[in-house]
C-alpha cells in the first residue's frame, strides 16, 4: 500500500514525513517529489507521478499545501485520494484549520494521527469516533477562539434583529480540542452549499447549468444524540416523481453518507443520523439543465471598436434576476481583453464598486447587488491592431466573462432545510445546542460568451 | 494484516487467505469468502480492500458467479468512490465471461463517474477522467448523452482541460456532434497556445468521421491569421487529407495564404507537405515553395529542409517547367554548402535519381498509397473490455500510454526484489509472472544447459535462418484462453527467450516467433501457433547446429514456461 507520507509547504519545505515501509528511499524523497512537481511541463497532469523503481507519487493540492504518498502502482488512485482528502478533513478538524503555521504548531498531534490512522502503510480507521479515544495530545490554537467578536461579520451577520449572531470564524474552531473546556461547545452548523457552473453563448442561449450541492454537518457535540433533519416536503428525485402541487423541488440524483438512515425520508423527507464529532457530509445532489429558478445574472455586453485610432469600448450591463429582497456578494466580473491593451478608462455606476486593468484582463468589483437590479459599465481602452469594423466577431482576444459570485441564503435548487431538532442526551448539566443553519450557493463557473 | 474495522474480520481473512488447508479445500474456502462478503461492520476503508482481495478468487461455477455479484450489488452504490471503483473492476473480471454483465455493470457505474468527474477535488476530477477514456475505449457511445459535462471551466487547471477535450473527441455521435464542435471551436480561440492546439488536433479527429463540418470549421479558423492556429490547422490537414481523400479539394483551397503566418517547425514541415502531393490543384504551389528554397540558407531545422526536397521533387514531376529551375539550386545548396549529413544526403540520392531518368523517378515517387482506410485506425478499433480491465482502478490509467510504455519498459530491464510480504493485492495478471520468475530461476541455472542473452536477433537474420534450417523438433502443447502477448513476451524473456515477433493478442490465427542462443553458440529458433478450435499451441524449433541434448533441454525449458503461463490463466 503506502510506503510514505510527507506534507510539503507550498515553497517545498517538509512540514510532515512518515515511513511506513522503509522500501522507498528516506528522507530527501521529499526534495525529488517537490522537484519534480515544479519542473514538470505544462501539459503533463501531475496528480500522479513516476518516482524510481516501481514507485508512484500520488499527491492532492490543500490550500496550496502538497500532501503526498509514495506507493507502488497497482493500489487504487481513487482509495489514495479519497484518504488524503480525509486526512486533510481530518487534520483541520483537530487543528482548526490547516495551514504551515497549524502544522508546525501540532507536529505531535499530527504524527500521534497519523499513528492510528496508517498501519504498516495500511489504513485503519479515519472515523473521528474511533480516533478520540486514542488521541491524547491536544491542539494548539494559533489565535484563542471569542464568541463575541463581531468584527468580521460574515455570511451571518448581515441582519443584526437576531440576538445570537455567529462569526464567520466559528465553525473554523477546532472541533475536537479537550475533554476539559466543555463550557461552548455545543454548537451543530448544517450547511446547504450549492455550486452552479453555467455557460451561456454568445446569442443569449443558454448551453450548459449544473448544480452540485452539499449537505454538510459540523457537530461539536461531544456525545451522539439522534439528530433529525427535515428537508422540503416537495423535494423530488429524477424526472418522473411528482410531489405535492406544482412544480416542486427536484433533483437529478441524490446519494447519501453510509450512517444516514432513510427510514423517514420516502414519507416526510426526513433524515435521521447519529452524528460524530466533526465534519460530515450528509447528503449529495445535483441537478443539470433544468432550474426552477431563473439563472441570478444576466450579462449583455455591447462591443464596438474603431480601427483608426485602436479605441474599443465595452458596454457592459448586468442585470440580477434574484428575488428582491436577495443580494449577491462579492461578485466580480473578469473578462480576458485583447493583447496590448493600454489605458482604461471606466465609467460605473455606483461610487463602491471598482474596475481594473491587469494584465491583459479587466476586472470589475462589485461587493453587493440586490436582486432585481442592472448595473452598467462602460469601458474604453485602446488596443493596437484591431481588426476592420464590418467584421461581425468581437476583437480576438476579447474573452469569454466570468462571473463569480455568492448568494447568501439562496438555493438555486430550492431546497431548503425545514428543521433541524436534536434529542438532548442525558448528560448532566448540559447546555442546549445551539444550532446553526445556513444556505449558500455560490458560483463554481459562471461564463459568458460575448 | 490490515484492520479492516473489526477483529473477526480479520480473523476470517486470515482463514481464507493464509490457511493452506482451507484453500485446498473448496467448499471451505467458498464458505469463509462469503462470510467475509457479508460482513456488515466494514467500513468504506474496508470494503475497498476486500473487494481488492477478492480480485484474487475464481468462481468455480456461473452460480456462485451471480450468487457472489448479487451480495455485493450495494457496494456499487456507495457513496464512496474507492468502493465504487473496487466493486466495479472486481464485477468486470469475475464477469470476464459474460460481456453483457459487464456492459451493464458498466452502465451502472456511469453516475457516480460523471459525479467524479464533475467533483471538487481535481485530482478525483482527474482520476475520473482517466477512467472514463478507458471505458470509451471500448464502449464509444457510453456517455454521448452526458456531453455537457465534459465542458471545460474556465478554472479548470490545464491537465484537466485537455483530459476532457480528449474526451469530447471520443464521445461523438451523430446527435451531438453539432454542439460538440461548437464548444471545441471556442476553445481554438483559447487564450491558451496548448489547449487550442489541443481542440484543433481533436476537431481533427472527429473529421474522421464527419469531415465536411470539421473541414469548414477549420477554414474558417484559418482567417485568423494567428500562429499556433494557423499551424496546428495546416498540421491537421496534413493528417486529414491522408485518411480523408475526398476532402483534398476544400483543403487546398483553403491553403493559399497560409505561409505568411506560419514560424514552427511542425507547421512548416506539414504545409511543404501538402504543396508537394497536391501541388498540381494548388495554383501558386510553385511559387510558395520558391520562397522556402531562397530561405533555406537562413532555415534552421533540418527536418524542414528534407520535406522541402521530397516535396520539390514531387511538384517537379507535375509541374516541371516552373519547379525545374528551384530544384536545381536546392540540390546544389544540399549538395555544396549543407551541413546537416542527413540532409545532404538525401539530396544526394535524389540528384543521382534524377540523373537515371525521370521515369524512375515517378516509379519511386508516386508508386500506389497503402489504402489508408487499414492500418492506422488499429487505435480507433474498439477494443474488448478484458484487455484493460485489469489495469483499471489501478495507477496505469492515469499516465499516457506513451508514459506508462517508457515506465514500463525500464521497469522490465531492472531485476523485482521478492513482492513485500502482507501486500495481498496482485490484481495484474502481469505481476503473477513475478512470482514464477523466481521458480524459474533456479531451473536455467541448474545443469550445464544455459541460455545466454544474445545480442537481439535482426528479423531479416532470423527469417533467412528460420528458412535455411530444417525444423528439428514439433509438438502440440494444451492451451487455455486468449494469448496475451506482453505475458508471454515477459516470461521467456526471464529465461533469455528472445521474442521477435508476436501478432497481438485475438488476431486470428495467433503467431510467435523466438530465438534463443546457449553457451556453445548454437541458435534456437521457435515458432509458436494458437489453434483456438481446440484450444492448444502448435509448437516448431529450429536448431541451428545439430545437438540433440541441448535440443531436449530447451524444448523443457521452453514447456515449464509455457506450462507455468497457462497455468496462471486457469
Amino acid at each position: 500500500m503506502i510506503s510514505q507520507l510527507f506534507i510539503l509547504s507550498s515553497k517545498g519545505d517538509p512540514l510532515i514525513y512518515k515511513d511506513f515501509r522503509g522500501d522507498c528511499g528516506g528522507s530527501d524523497v521529499a526534495e525529488i517529489f517537490y522537484r519534480k512537481v515544479t519542473e514538470l511541463p505544462g501539459d503533463q497532469p501531475p496528480v500522479v507521478m513516476v518516482h524510481h523503481k516501481g514507485y508512484h507519487f500520488v499527491h492532492i493540492r490543500h490550500f496550496s499545501l502538497y500532501l503526498v504518498v509514495t506507493t507502488s502502482g497497482s493500489v487504487s488512485p481513487f482509495i489514495l485520494l479519497e484518504l488524503l482528502s480525509r486526512l486533510a478533513t481530518l487534520l483541520s478538524d483537530y487543528c482548526g484549520s490547516i495551514s504551515e503555521k497549524t502544522l508546525s504548531l501540532n507536529v505531535a498531534l499530527v504524527y500521534e494521527l497519523l499513528d492510528e490512522v496508517l498501519d504498516y502503510g495500511y489504513i485503519q480507521t479515519t472515523s473521528t469516533e474511533m480516533l478520540r479515544n486514542f488521541i491524547q495530545t491536544e491542539a494548539v490554537v494559533s489565535k484563542p477562539f471569542n464568541l463575541f467578536e463581531l468584527s468580521s461579520v460574515g455570511l451571518f451577520g448581515a441582519e443584526t434583529q437576531q440576538s445570537k449572531v455567529a462569526p464567520s470564524s466559528a465553525a473554523s474552531r477546532p472541533v475536537l480540542t479537550g475533554r476539559s473546556d466543555q463550557s461552548h461547545k455545543n454548537d451543530v452548523f448544517l450547511d446547504v452549499i450549492e455550486r452552479l457552473s453555467v455557460l451561456i453563448g454568445s446569442n443569449g442561449s443558454l448551453l450548459k447549468v449544473d448544480v452540485q450541492g452539499e449537505i454538510r454537518l459540523k457537530s461539536f457535540l461531544p456525545s451522539c444524540s439522534e439528530m433529525r433533519i427535515g428537508l422540503t416536503e416537495e423535494f423530488c428525485v429524477g424526472k418522473s416523481e411528482l410531489r405535492g402541487y406544482g412544480p416542486g423541488v427536484r433533483v437529478d440524483e441524490v446519494s447519501f453518507h453510509g450512517s444516514v438512515r432513510l427510514d423517514e425520508f420516502e414519507s416526510h423527507r426526513i433524515l435521521r443520523l447519529q452524528p460524530s464529532q466533526g465534519e460530515l457530509t450528509i447528503m449529495r445532489y445535483q441537478l443539470s439543465d433544468d432550474l426552477p429558478s431563473p439563472l441570478p445574472f444576466r450579462l449583455f455586453p455591447s462591443v464596438q471598436w474603431d480601427h483608426g485610432s485602436g479605441r474599443l469600448q465595452v458596454y457592459l450591463k448586468l442585470r440580477c434576476d434574484l428575488p428582491p429582497k436577495s443580494q449577491a456578494l462579492h461578485v466580480k466580473l473578469h473578462l480576458p481583453l485583447p493583447r496590448g491593451v493600454a489605458s482604461l478608462s471606466q465609467d460605473l455606476s455606483s461610487p463602491e464598486q471598482k474596475a481594473e486593468l491587469g494584465e491583459g484582463v479587466l476586472q470589475w468589483d462589485l461587493p453587493r447587488v440586490q436582486g432585481g437590479s442592472q448595473l452598467c459599465g462602460l469601458f474604453q481602452m485602446d488596443v493596437p491592431g484591431l481588426p476592420d469594423p464590418p467584421s461581425p466577431a468581437p476583437p480576438l482576444g476579447l474573452g469569454p466573462a466570468s462571473l463569480s459570485f455568492e448568494l447568501p441564503r439562496y438555493t438555486c435548487s430550492g431546497l431548503q432545510v425545514r428543521f433541524l431538532r436534536l434529542t438532548a442526551p442525558g448528560t448532566p448539566g448540559n447546555i442546549s445546542p445551539h444550532t446553526w443553519v445556513r444556505h449558500l450557493s455560490h458560483s463554481d463557473t459562471y461564463v459568458i460568451r460575448i | 494484516m490490515p484492520y479492516l474495522g473489526s477483529e473477526d474480520i480479520v480473523k476470517e481473512l486470515k482463514k481464507a487467505l493464509c490457511n493452506p488447508h482451507i484453500q485446498a479445500d473448496r467448499p471451505r474456502y467458498r464458505n469463509v469468502i462469503q462470510r467475509v462478503i457479508r460482513m456488515p461492520d466494514l467500513d468504506h476503508w474496508g470494503q475497498a480492500e476486500v473487494l481488492g482481495f477478492l480480485l484474487r478468487y475464481q468462481p468455480r461455477s456461473e452460480e456462485e458467479l451471480f450468487a457472489i455479484l448479487n451480495l455485493l450489488d450495494s457496494s456499487l452504490q456507495s457513496s464512496s468512490p474507492a468502493v465504487v471503483m473496487a466493486a466495479t473492476k472486481l464485477f468486470l473480471v469475475l464477469a470476464k465471461e459474460f460481456p453483457h454483465v459487464q456492459t451493464d455493470v458498466l452502465v451502472r457505474v456511469k453516475g457516480p463517474l460523471l459525479t467524479a468527474c464533475s467533483s471538487e477535488s481535481r485530482e478525483l476530477c482527474f482520476a475520473a477522467l482517466c477512467h472514463v477514456r478507458r471505458i470509451l475505449r471500448s464502449l464509444p457511445g457510453h456517455f454521448s448523452s452526458h456531453y455537457k459535462k465534459f465542458f471545460c471551466s474556465y478554472s479548470e487547471p490545464h491537465y484537466i482541460k485537455l483530459q476532457k477535450v480528449e474526451v469530447l473527441c471520443e464521445l461523438v455521435n451523430d446527435e451531438n456532434v453539432q454542439q460538440v464542435l461548437d464548444e471545441l471551436r471556442d476553445y481554438c480561440t483559447d487564450v491558451s497556445a496548448d489547449l487550442a492546439q489541443a481542440a484543433i488536433f481533436a476537431i481533427g479527429g472527429i473529421a474522421r468521421t464527419y469531415t465536411d463540418q470539421c473541414v469548414q470549421i477549420l477554414t474558417e479558423l484559418l482567417v485568423l491569421r494567428q500562429e499556433h492556429i494557423t499551424s496546428a490547422v495546416v498540421q491537421t490537414f496534413r493528417n486529414l487529407v491522408w485518411l480523408c481523400p475526398q476532402c483534398t479539394e476544400a483543403v487546398c483551397q483553403a491553403l493559399p495564404g497560409c505561409e505568411e503566418n506560419i514560424q514552427d517547425s511542425e507547421g512548416k514541415q506539414a504545409l511543404i507537405w501538402l504543396l508537394g502531393v497536391h501541388g498540381e490543384i494548388i495554383p501558386n504551389a510553385p511559387y510558395v515553395l520558391e520562397d522556402f528554397v531562397e530561405n533555406v540558407k537562413a532555415e534552421t531545422f533540418p527536418a524542414v529542409k528534407m520535406e522541402l526536397l521530397t516535396a520539390l521533387l514531387r511538384l517537379f514531376l507535375s509541374r516541371p517547367a516552373e519547379c525545374q529551375d528551384m530544384l536545381g539550386r536546392l540540390l546544389y545548396y544540399c549538395l555544396e554548402e549543407e551541413k546537416d549529413m542527413a540532409v545532404r544526403d538525401r539530396g544526394l540520392f535524389y540528384y543521382r535519381l534524377l540523373l537515371t531518368g525521370i521515369d524512375e523517378v515517378k516509379r519511386i515517387l508516386c508508386s500506389p498509397k497503402s489504402d489508408p482506410s487499414l492500418g492506422l485506425l488499429e487505435d480507433q478499433a474498439e477494443r474488448p473490455v478484458n484487455s484493460w480491465v485489469s489495469e483499471f482502478n489501478t495507477l496505469v490509467p492515469m499516465y499516457s500510454k506513451a508514459c506508462w510504455a517508457a515506465i514500463s519498459s525500464s521497469q522490465v530491464s531492472e531485476p523485482h526484489g521478492p513482492e513485500p510480504s502482507g501486500n495481498g493485492v496482485l490484481s495484474a495478471s502481469g505481476s503473477l509472472v513475478l512470482e514464477n520468475k523466481e521458480e524459474l530461476q533456479p531451473l536455467c541455472d541448474s545443469g550445464s544447459f544455459l541460455l545466454v542473452p544474445n545480442g537481439q536477433l535482426t528479423a531479416e537474420q532470423f527469417e533467412k535462418t528460420w528458412l535455411s534450417l530444417e525444423v528439428a523438433h514439433q509438438e502440440v502443447l494444451p492451451w487455455q484462453g486468449v494469448a496475451h502477448p506482453d505475458t508471454i513476451q515477459t516470461a521467456l524473456q526471464v529465461v533469455n527467450i528472445q521474442a521477435i515477433a508476436l501478432s497481438k493478442a485475438g488476431v486470428q490465427p495467433w503467431k510467435a516467433y523466438f530465438s534463443a542462443q546457449d553457451g556453445a553458440g548454437c541458435l534456437f529458433l521457435t515458432e509458436l501457433l494458437l489453434d483456438p478450435e481446440p484450444s492448444q499451441v502448435h509448437l516448431s524449433v529450429k536448431q541451428s547446429q545439430a545437438k540433440a541434448e541441448a535440443l531436449n533441454s530447451f524444448i523443457s525449458v521452453l514447456k515449464t514456461v509455457i506450462g507455468t503461463i497457462v497455468g496462471i490463466k486457469s
